[in-house]
């Protein structure tokens, strides 16, 4: 049994067919890297693990248990975390309120999520910025305040969906600290990312996937010299 | 989510309760005791569409159901139109539990427009079934009291105790999760909070407390028929403009735009009748093109607009000044 199972998931958008028979599998501990070009599926996955949308086919396991048709909310309360490509900040609260809202999910005390909430800060360097809204946030600490409040939820397996799309070297770097740092706390991963140099920088292994079928596998280095992985990104030419 | 400080509060509640005494002209006391009124209904619904984002257009359907609650208690029973005061708000939330389990499992403006279907059909069944309801003749009952005094301090004791109620609730979990679902539905169940549930939990005591009111309703003007308490334009939409006016979500804005709506329309109602209406309209519309978060939500720049006026400041434009 696997920590963590993709099985034959398909999503179809009526003829559109976003996310194309998947299967995968993460173990716990690791950090899986997933690439793909522009509308390959990527986020469409994210939506279909925790529930957005349901899978027009195919089963999704979370250590043992089958979650896929569960509520989103169940999903985050088994341990599954995630954080959004188009950033949602709840606009009109303040950083730490944010990640209270994530913390409030293991306690009812309002002192206890606060606690918790500015430990995450912490974590994330975030903690300076804590009273101002998250609506007047720039984009790199609106990144940040998504992973922060999606770690104040606690979870177990992360999916983190372009958290580094957006930011300039200094903060991509922050960002690949962030990340391994999350890891090296035993949170599980699961990472999509563009910025070549994040995900092949940190990932143990990658999916590559191209109009949401799988196209590649494997460590970071098969992955990149992979031909039908240079022909996706590069065009057929240089394959 | 700002805390209460205890000085301000204090003094106000002196004042409250001190106010109707130095005030020996009925008429001023009922003015009184309407904007106590109408600052209940705003704190209620306040909860629902100001904190949760759950913008109801029908708040009239549980008002109105908390006065017909303690009316028909005397018209068939002749029981005291008081034990409304339970049965009102136990009235309300039963229907409130029906509505909230269809629509908020629906995306989108269903739970405004089921409202706002709900009022008006209370309305008319309201206005036809006689045999149970007494039809659009509405219901008479004898008044307890002469004096307004007493009506005066229950409606303190209960816009008081709405108050308290939306204070503790919007201070505690439950008000970051109904803050986080209005601010975003999908990040907010990403976060492990059930949105549903949670809507359900500002729905029922929002319908109950409008319920309260509406009994006291009852009581205190002794007369009631289905076109004054199920009132579209009159309760449901008022109500909307009451806390726009003072600002939602925010605990004391619904109060200051119940005062300002009370103070308008008994000021203008001599002269103008229904007009008076339209001035709240008007100044309403006002307030959000200048103060977007009501008076109450922008009571810093209102002070830096103040103080800039005292210091003789006459630079730019009045909008410029308003937004400084
Ligand atoms: N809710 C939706 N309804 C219809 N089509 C959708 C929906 N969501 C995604 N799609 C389509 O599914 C395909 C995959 O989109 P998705 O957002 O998953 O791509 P992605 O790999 O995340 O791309 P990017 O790298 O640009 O983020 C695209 O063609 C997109 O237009
Ligand atoms: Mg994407």
């Amino acid at each position: 049994m696997s920590y963590f199972e993709v099985k034959g998931v398909t999503k179809k958008f009526g003829g559109l067919t976003a996310v194309d028979n998947l299967t995968f599998t993460v173990e716990q501990g690791e950090i899986f890297g997933i690439i793909g070009p522009n509308g390959s599926g990527k986020t469409t996955l994210f939506n279909v693990i925790n529930n957005f949308y349901p899978p027009t086919a195919g089963e999704i396991y979370f250590k043992g248990k089958r979650i896929d048709g569960l509520p989103t909310h169940e999903i985050c309360k088994l341990g599954i975390g995630r954080t959004f490509q188009v950033v949602k900040p709840l606009r009109r609260m303040t950083v730490l309120e944010n990640v209270m809202a994530g913390a409030f999910l293991r306690t009812a005390s309002t002192s206890r999520a606060r606690a918790r909430a500015l430990e995450v800060l912490d974590f994330c360097s975030l903690a300076h910025r804590k009273d101002v809204p998250a609506k007047a946030l720039p984009i790199a600490d609106r990144k940040r305040l998504e992973i922060a409040r999606a770690l104040a939820t606690n979870p177990e397996l992360l999916l983190l969906d372009e958290t580094a799309a957006g930011l300039n070297p200094k903060e991509t770097e922050e960002a690949m600290a962030i990340i391994q740092k999350i890891c090296k706390a035993g949170i599980t991963i699961i990472i999509v990312e563009h910025v070549m140099k994040v995900i092949m920088g940190i990932s143990h292994r990658i999916l590559a996937i191209n109009f949401g079928r799988e196209i590649a596998r494997g460590t970071p280095q098969e992955i990149a010299r992979h031909p039908e992985v240079i022909k996706a990104y590069l065009g057929e030419a240089y394959a | 989510m700002r805390k209460l400080s205890w000085l301000p509060l204090a003094i106000g509640a002196l004042v409250a309760l001190l106010l109707p005494m130095g005030l020996s002209v009925p008429y001023h006391q009922h003015i009184l005791v309407m904007v106590l009124v109408w600052a209940t209904l705003g704190t209620a619904w306040n909860l629902l569409g100001g904190y949760t984002g759950q913008v109801s257009f029908g708040h009239a359907a549980f008002f109105g159901l908390g006065a017909y609650a303690a009316g028909l208690l005397v018209h068939h029973l002749q029981a005291s139109p008081w034990w409304g005061m339970l049965l009102g708000p136990v009235v309300a939330t039963l229907f409130a539990l029906p509505i909230g389990l269809i629509c908020f499992r629906l995306r989108g403006p269903y739970f405004a427009l089921a409202m706002l279907a709900l009022g008006e059909i209370f309305r008319l069944v309201f206005t036809n079934w006689v045999s149970f309801t007494n039809g659009a003749r509405g219901i008479l009952i004898l008044a307890s009291f002469t004096s307004k005094l007493p009506y005066y301090y229950m409606a303190l004791a209960m816009f008081a105790a709405s108050v308290y109620v939306v204070y503790r609730l919007v201070n505690s979990k439950w008000g970051y999760y109904f803050v986080a679902i209005r601010e975003d539905q999908d990040a907010a169940e990403a976060l492990g909070i059930p949105s549903t549930r949670y809507k359900m939990y500002a729905l029922l005591p929002s319908a109950a407390l409008t319920g309260l009111a509406g009994a006291f309703y009852m009581n205190y003007v002794a007369f009631i028929d289905p076109h004054v308490v199920f009132s579209l334009g009159d309760i449901s939409v008022m109500v909307i403009l009451v806390v726009m006016m003072g600002g939602a979500a925010t605990i004391w804005g619904p109060a200051v735009g119940a005062a300002i709506y009370v103070a308008l329309s008994e000021m203008f109602r001599a002269q103008w009748g229904a007009a008076s209406v339209l001035l709240f309209g008007i100044l309403v519309c006002l307030v959000i093109m200048f103060l977007p978060n009501g008076v109450i939500g922008e009571l810093d720049t209102l002070r830096r607009f103040l103080r800039r006026l005292r210091e003789g400041y006459a630079g730019g434009k009045k909008g410029e000044l308003l937004r400084g």
